[in-house]
């Protein structure tokens, strides 16, 4: 039942994260989002990335959504598509019944609640070369977000005094 | 007990796979865009660790689903920096009047 409750939950939060006019409203809806996949990640087992999908998911990336929004404003923009809203449909029901034909068969198989302890040495020691690339592509990340925010007219005047 | 929970947890992953795509399908707002590639990848993310779960292998499926959360994030981190960039160059979050750019 907890199950269900968390499924119509996940659904209806993406569904007016899409539906809502206000960029705002949206980003916390998808914030309302994430903490649900998380807590459904937490109900199968996967306790340790249910714990950073909702800092990082529904923390982080929503106080980055809240920050880019204040900053470039809420403009209305006309609700036309590229493409008709049947078309669009069509593709996304379409979409929905190959990847329902693709995960058809795993409900044959049960969900594993025993959490094993390998996780910790798959991602420390197995992973290692992949965990770093990680951490440098965060930094590269943040560090280009620095960049891409920083006024132009404000690098100049530095340059300016730099020269001077 | 097990079947029905495969089955909510497969219902949630094509749902937000549905709902992100529609978003992408239909907006023109920069913003609105990261927003349903982000739904997208919730549902891509949950049906890594499922897999994982249900295949007997949920470190397998834990990892790739933590690689997937770096990805998406640092996506979310350069999407909205140029979203804010290119509305104060243009003026303009509409990707309609992007799109006609020529420079």
């Amino acid at each position: 039942m907890l199950h269900f409750i968390i499924l119509v939950g996940i659904l209806f939060c993406a569904y007016q994260a899409v539906r809502d006019k206000r960029l705002l409203v949206s980003a916390i809806w998808l914030a309302g989002t994430s903490a649900l996949v998380a807590i459904m990640m937490y109900l199968i087992g996967a306790y340790q990335i249910a714990v950073i999908e909702l800092s990082v998911g529904a923390g982080l990336v929503t106080v980055l959504f809240v920050f880019a929004i204040n900053i470039a404003g809420d403009e209305p923009i006309p609700n036309l598509s590229f493409i008709p809203k049947w078309l669009a449909r069509i593709f996304t029901v379409v979409a929905i019944v190959l990847i329902g034909w693709q995960l058809l068969p795993l409900l044959d198989f049960p969900i594993i609640l025993n959490q094993d302890a390998g996780f910790q040495q798959l991602v420390w020691e197995n992973r290692k070369a992949d965990l770093y690339l990680q951490v440098v592509m965060i930094f590269a990340g943040v560090i280009s977000m620095l960049r891409l925010l920083t006024d132009e007219y404000q690098i100049r005047n530095l340059r300016k005094e730099i020269q001077e | 007990m097990n079947i029905s929970t495969s089955m909510i947890v497969l219902t949630a992953v094509m749902g937000l796979f549905g709902i992100g795509l529609y978003c992408l399908l239909i907006t023109r707002n920069l913003i609105r865009v990261l927003v349903g590639l982000q739904i997208m990848v919730k549902g891509a993310m949950l049906v890594l660790v499922f897999v994982g779960q249900s295949q007997g292998q949920p470190s397998l499926g834990q990892s790739m689903a933590l690689t997937v959360i770096v990805a998406d994030t640092i996506v979310a981190v350069v999407g909205l920096a140029l979203a804010v960039q290119v509305k104060r160059s243009i003026g303009t979050l509409d990707i309609a009047d992007i799109s006609k750019l020529k420079r």
